[in-house]
């Protein structure tokens, strides 16, 4: 029998009985095949390969991580709360050295899914990663993380998450927001004050295939995370940057997220988007798996995989290899970066509207990071939704200083609620969570 | 009248029920050289001066084929495995002749590239030219579309018996044990085929014309004809023959723990509400992960017999046996030592059981009445942790909706059934330990007999339904049939206790007694494009183990 290299944890839970609707992406049949491939290929029966359940996330752990308007109940779904679950059940496995690794495949995604959720954008309404996370930090004490996002789109909403938080370093390649949904992740997103330089995009040109997105990895990716040397890297491993993808445009394989993840070596990787049910997931899935177990994945492509057919342009190429100088020396040059564009600024301010395309609702929204030399500063959101909320919510972060604390509850205790239809604070500090 | 028999590694039991009573019992040592020869003197002495034309059925459970495989005596079997791209599979070779071969059918049984026919003609060279007359053919997801290895068998037919084809055996998705499955079918086959032929030629010769059925690892039985086309699944029926002994002796609808505790090992089993809890995929023989289906069985090396020594200042017992225990000449104190010497048993030499007690009690400064105490608490508290954690990892096997992982069954036992020489005494101990209630019956002896003679026929199918590609298969009837565009649920539902029905009669069950049940159901959309092109159906279906009938009469307590 084969046996793991690296003792995987594996929560794969597809759930079968629950859709966006029933013709939607995100419905029941979405990990049938990739089921009826582990079952067939005996995934079960290899030493070192361990199946879990997720559990059951709770309120209490969104909180942490959004804002969901008005609360959180009538905002999620018991998918939601298992989802999550599931990816912190993955993240518990290797922090308490059950195995070396785990991959929670589980539905529904979330990498769309920002601090504020007044409903579901991308197929998203947890971020499914952050909520883990901060979780597991919460149990398990201070880490530093850096999230890899491998998904074809932005994760905007981990992006979001993590804007202003050093500690987590986010990384995200993707399709060139000018050329799909969500229409950002460009350089020039770069962090929040306290964060400059620690969020990182990596915008890709359709038609991008195994060589491009391989020399990212190797040019971009695993430099970076060699000079930032986190504790613990997430693979938020979304799979629609394949060939057969319907909502895409890149030429990525089986064998190249196999590859990928082998040269990445995340600890965990959660599962994000991808709709190639029956010719992209069932084989790249298979490919993560044994890429992850330490498992010979050689053998592992498409049954109509055409090396020569996906190859891509020369210009791609080339055009892919001046993006990715440019964006290791925006990395290396940050400090300056950071003094040239930041400098002397009490806070900074960011105001932008953000649409919830699979429910239909507009947010305008303006985010205020105040600087501390101390900390990384408390921050706040004004947020209004056409679905009639107005909303304010305030964040002390994880790392706070004895002032900021202070300013925080200051601030919700001397904001009146009759100016907003909802107010909140989230003590990151205390782990505590107030609204009005 | 209704004729048992189970054959053990040591000994065989027999029985003769009639009327839902035991009539008479027999019990023989095995001849490992010639296992037909000792289930067939067991046999005649067992009905002799009772009219052979009065009995019903005959139910064997036997050990040629266990044995066959775990002693190595089987026949060399070429290969043929079709393993299309995915996991490496050099792993997969486990015939005396393995050919991988080209070709690969996708997981919605399309096949993508077609199989080579020359790479079959060069095997059938080989294989001719290796002197190997039994072969076995399995191609990926040949469940989902059999006609690689159809074909395969088509072109090997003329040379080669048995030719097993994987979509046969199961229809459940595990192409290694697929694999694994179909070697050991054609290599017992020659093995199980020369006892049956033996059976049948020696019943004629005593003018016993009673059908003759075989025990399978999952608690049922099938006729003699399935067992000689499939032996496989006649392999390691052992277990299934003591769990329905203890069903049968001691019956119940809660959730509940039983347990066989003999001189070797304690086997244990699980029910949920009544119903035997089963292995996932099948059953592990030797060193092949199987899909044959088989009661969920743990054994573990823990019995009256187990030697015991002192190690860092704790006892620890088993899990070897060492011989028979002190007081009947063994070389080790053992805990039927401790039963002898505590008064709970009354055979075997008391004074060496109190010495094997004494040298033990010395190392832990106990008296002997104490060390045999400790010693029967410490079995207590072996069994305890086992069955806790099998219990655990029973109620977080994983599941895949909504549903069931928030409302899913989970198995919490009521009571303990006990079986075994040590039963009576181990009972108010494991109720302690447990607070659960223990059962046991007053005369265990032949439950391994009574349980073979008592089980029905079961069988399990595996049905998909996929209406876009129109097409209805339950491999392992080998039923692959074009089905309307707009077939439902319901109909795949009535479908597969038909289907499931005719499958039990055609291994020899009464129309009357089966009992038919879907098990796992479900049916997805699909959707490409904007557009629902079909449904995907499937179902699990069976015929679960049960009794014939009752017991009746003392062996109830
Ligand atoms: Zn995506
Ligand atoms: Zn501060």
């Amino acid at each position: 029998m084969i046996k793991a290299k690296n003792k995987l944890g594996l929560v794969f839970f597809p759930a079968f009985d629950w859709a966006i609707s029933s013709t939607h992406p995100e419905r029941e049949e979405r990990l049938l095949y990739t089921q009826d491939q582990i079952f067939e290929e005996g995934i079960q029966d290899i030493e070192g390969i361990k199946f879990y359940n997720p559990i059951i996330a709770e309120e209490k752990d969104m909180q942490r991580v959004h804002f969901c308007v008005p609360d959180v109940k009538s905002r999620l779904t018991n998918s939601h709360f298992i989802s999550v679950g599931g990816a912190i059940k993955a993240f518990q496995s290797v922090i308490d050295k059950e195995v070396d690794k785990s991959f929670a495949l589980v539905r529904p995604p979330g990498h769309h899914a920002h601090r504020v959720v007044y409903g579901d954008r991308g197929f998203c309404i947890v971020n499914v990663e952050a909520v883990m996370l901060e979780r597991i930090r919460q149990e398990y004490g201070p880490m530093r993380v850096a999230i890899i996002d491998t998904d074809c789109h932005h994760g905007d909403g981990t992006q979001d998450i993590y804007w202003n938080d050093k500690d987590t370093l986010f990384i995200s390649f993707h399709q060139d927001g000018r050329t799909l949904y969500p229409g950002t992740g460009f350089i020039d997103e770069f962090g929040g004050p306290s964060a400059y330089g620690y969020n990182i995009n990596i915008p890709l040109p359709p038609g991008t295939g195994e060589e491009g997105f391989l020399y990212v990895l190797d040019n971009v990716v695993l430099p970076i995370l060699d000079e930032y040397q986190p504790d613990i890297i997430i693979n938020s491993a979304g799979q629609d940057n394949h060939y057969t993808d319907p909502i895409t445009n890149m030429n990525f394989t089986a064998q190249g997220y196999a590859e990928l993840n082998h040269r990445l070596n995340p600890d965990i990787a959660v599962l994000e988007g991808g709709y190639s049910i029956e010719g992209a997931l069932p084989y790249i899935n298979l490919g993560i798996i044994l890429a992850m177990a330490g498992i010979d994945y050689s053998n592992v492509h498409e049954p109509d995989y055409n090396k020569d057919k996906l190859k891509q342009s020369r210009e791609i190429t080339e055009y892919i290899k001046q993006v990715s100088e440019i964006i290791y020396n925006r990395w290396k040059d940050k400090e300056n970066l950071r003094l040239k564009d930041l400098k002397g600024l009490d806070y900074v301010e960011k105001s932008r509207q953000i649409y919830y395309d699979t429910d239909g609702i507009l947010e305008n929204q303006v985010q205020n990071f105040k600087v501390c030399n101390k900390c990384s500063g408390v921050n706040t959101i004004k947020s209004r939704s056409d679905g009639g909320y107005n909303i304010y919510a305030i964040t002390i972060p994880r790392d706070a200083c004895s002032n900021c604390i202070d300013r925080g509850h200051k601030l919700y205790k001397n904001t009146p609620s009759d100016n907003y239809t909802n107010v909140y604070l989230q003590d990151r500090v205390n782990d505590i969570y107030y609204s009005k | 009248m209704i004729v048992g028999l189970d054959m053990g590694g040591t000994h065989i039991d027999a029985v003769i029920i009639e009327d839902g009573k035991v009539i008479n019992t027999v019990k023989k040592p095995t001849n490992r050289d010639n296992l037909f020869e000792s289930i067939w003197t067991t046999l005649e002495e067992l009905v002799s001066g009772y009219d052979k034309s009065k009995i019903k059925r005959i139910n064997l459970s036997t050990t040629v084929s266990t044995n066959a495989i775990v002693e190595g005596k089987t026949s060399p079997v070429g290969m043929i495995i079709q393993s299309g791209p995915g996991l490496p599979h050099d792993f997969l070779a486990c015939g005396d002749e393995n050919i991988f071969i080209s070709g690969y059918v996708d997981h919605r049984g399309r096949v993508v590239k077609d199989l080579d026919t020359n790479e079959i003609k060069e095997s059938i060279d080989l294989f001719r030219e290796k002197n190997i007359k039994s072969c076995a053919v399995i191609s990926k997801f040949s469940t989902r579309n059999p006609t690689t290895e159809l074909t395969i068998k088509e072109l090997m037919k003329k040379d080669f018996s048995p030719i097993t084809m994987g979509h046969t055996l199961s229809g459940k998705l595990n192409f290694p044990r697929r694999v694994f499955t179909s070697y050991l079918n054609s290599a017992v086959y020659d093995t199980f085929n020369d006892f049956s032929n033996n059976i049948k030629k020696s019943m004629e010769k005593e003018s016993i014309y009673a059908p003759l059925y075989i025990l399978k690892a999952d608690g049922g039985t099938m006729n003699l004809l399935a067992a000689e086309e499939k032996p496989v699944e006649t392999i390691l029926s052992g277990p299934a023959a003591s769990f329905m002994g203890l069903n049968a002796m001691l019956n119940t609808d809660k959730d509940a723990i039983l347990l066989d505790i003999g001189g070797t090992t304690t086997d244990i089993f699980f029910l949920a509400d009544g119903v035997p809890l089963f292995e996932p995929l099948g059953i592990k023989i030797d060193n092949y992960k199987t899909l044959v289906r088989a009661i969920y069985s743990v054994s573990i090396g823990l019995g009256g017999d187990s030697s015991i020594d002192i190690k860092d200042g704790k006892i620890k017992i088993g899990p070897k046996r060492e011989g028979y225990p002190y007081a009947f000449g063994g070389p080790k104190p053992t805990p039927t030592d401790a039963m002898i010497v505590l008064g709970l048993m009354k055979d075997g030499n008391k004074e060496k059981a109190l010495q094997s007690m004494e040298t033990l009690g010395n190392q832990l400064n106990l008296s002997v009445e104490n060390m045999a105490r400790e010693i029967l608490d410490t079995m207590g508290n072996i069994i305890k942790e086992k069955i806790d954690k099998l219990l655990y990892e029973i109620n977080s096997h994983p599941v895949y909706t909504v549903k069931e992982l928030l409302h899913g069954k989970k198995i919490d036992p009521k009571l303990i059934n006990i079986i075994g020489g040590p039963a009576n005494v181990l009972a108010p101990i494991l109720e302690k330990k447990f607070n659960l209630p223990c059962y046991y019956p007053k005369n265990y002896h032949v439950a391994n007999a009574i349980g073979a003679a008592l089980a029905k026929t079961t069988t399990e199918i595996t049905m998909l339904v996929d209406t876009a590609q129109r097409i209805l298969s339950v491999p392992e009837l080998e039923v692959y049939k074009k089905i309307d565009k707009n077939y439902t649920l319901n109909s795949a539902r009535k479908k597969a206790m038909e289907l499931l029905e005719k499958s039990a009669i055609s291994l020899g069950a009464k129309k009357d007694e089966i009992e038919a049940e879907i098990t796992e159901e479900s049916s997805f959309n699909m959707v490409r494009g904007f557009y629902t092109s079909g449904k995907n159906i499937r179902i699990q279906a069976q015929v679960k183990p049960g009794l014939i009938h009752e017991l009746r009469g003392d062996e109830n307590d």
